[in-house]
């Protein structure tokens, strides 16, 4: 049995920039990896999430029934949650079509704007829910990490920290929009 | 027997004893000892009317908590800037303004350069717990130069007392009460045919990127409001 942590990241209703910045940290993943699994991520091939993850960070907010049924398992899941970056946190960009609702942006891009064929994809797509809302609104999240996207020090500084229970004082490391 | 030049209180602010001139504000006393309050509507320079709430102090033998910015020094008063009672209702307030409207900092033109921004970083603000609100508002660009985007305004209404007070226009004002609430030209007419004198000083001293120069537009927008009690004193001395 490997006595390494289980680390997982998942991508809900974000522009992966959170991902990238966090493979920004660069060889310092490498000493990440001493310290801990990845058993599921956009950037592993497991299809399924997995039971008992020690830290799971989520990007993205909670846009459709999809993403929420996704956050939902994540919690249930995982010891601790992290909400990664400002779509996850706030709503950020994704939320900025909440004032005016889902069916006014898929029919400016899907009829408004289609030359050929004009209809809302149904099949296989997940609905989208009337307000794009954090994940905090949903389940409950242990830690919030703000930046759009956070830095990869930003990441090396707070994961280093919570896995080895060192203290964190992430106002000083980030903030929303950063 | 000579008189004092001035009429001097004595005080207490967290702990320290000082002293201060009759009709000084906690907050010119907290600032000229080098005691942070936090603030988002007072402007050097300009009237302060303790709309943000943020300076709220505690006042020893008061239940009430008193904007620092508009109360006055007693003598032998005792204040409290920075208890925590002080720290989770400023923690709250941000958390309102953010929840109330659109602030969505990534994509702001004041992005780094905000006030709101760098308070909710200083109080320790991570998350916003309240439901946020998504209003529809608008974003008047008719002027030729600058445009408001009400989804970023907070309400601190520096705009309206220096277009009042310093550029004696008196184009801003606010309209509405409560949530509904705005600012507005004029008598809500649109600020490119309003009559504005295109001074920029209501840009210059908005804490947001509520209001902005157009030429801005996606890069730095750093404000420059220092030139306020610059120009005061100018006026003063003539």
């Amino acid at each position: 049995m490997s006595s390494k942590l289980k680390l997982a990241t998942a991508w809900l209703d974000g522009c992966s920039g959170c991902h990238m910045s966090f493979l920004d940290m660069d060889e310092r993943l490498l000493e990440l990896a001493e310290l801990v699994d990845v058993v599921y991520s956009p950037v592993v091939d497991t299809k399924d999430f997995p039971d008992n993850v020690d830290i799971a960070l989520v990007e993205g907010a909670v846009a459709s029934v999809d993403d929420e049924k996704k956050i939902r398992k994540i919690r249930a899941h995982s010891r601790m949650l992290i909400a990664m970056g400002d779509c996850a946190i706030t709503g950020n960009v994704p939320s900025m079509r909440n004032p005016i609702g889902p069916d006014a942006i898929l029919d400016r891009a899907y009829f408004e704007n289609a030359t050929i064929q004009p209809q809302i994809p149904c099949v296989v797509v997940p609905k989208l829910l009337k307000t794009v809302k954090p994940i905090h609104e949903f389940v409950k999240v242990d830690v919030f990490l703000p930046g759009c996207p956070p830095s990869a020090d930003t990441f090396h500084t707070a994961l280093t920290a919570l896995i080895t229970g060192e203290p964190l004082d992430i106002p000083a490391l980030t903030r929303f929009g950063a | 027997m000579t008189e004092a030049p001035f009429d001097v209180k004595t005080l207490e602010i967290d702990g320290r004893e000082l002293s201060a001139r009759r009709g000084q504000t906690i907050l010119e006393v907290a600032r000229e000892n080098d005691i942070n309050i936090p603030t988002l509507c007072n402007m050097e320079g300009l009237s302060n009317v303790g709309a943000c709430r943020l300076c709220l102090v505690e006042i020893k033998g008061s239940n009430k908590l008193l904007p620092a910015c508009v109360a006055t020094v007693s003598e032998g008063m005792v204040v409290s800037t920075n208890t925590e009672r002080l720290q989770k209702h400023r923690r709250n307030i941000l958390e309102l303004l953010f929840a109330e409207r659109n602030h969505v900092c990534s994509v702001c033109v004041s992005n780094g350069h905000c006030e709101l921004q760098s308070m909710a970083q200083d109080q320790g603000l991570t998350h916003v717990r309240m439901p946020y609100r998504n209003p529809h508002l608008p974003v008047d660009a008719s002027h030729e130069r600058f445009t408001v985007d009400h989804n970023r305004c907070i309400l601190c209404t520096r705009c309206v007392r220096v277009c009042g007070e310093i550029e004696g226009a008196h184009v801003w004002d606010v309209m509405g009460r409560g949530i509904d609430s705005m600012v507005i030209t004029d008598l809500h007419e649109d600020w490119g045919k309003s009559t504005c004198t295109r001074c920029g000083k209501c840009v210059q001293v908005c804490p947001t990127g509520a209001l902005f120069d157009k030429s801005k537009i996606g890069s730095d927008h750093p404000k420059y409001p220092d030139f306020l009690p610059y120009l005061n004193l100018m006026r003063e001395a003539r």
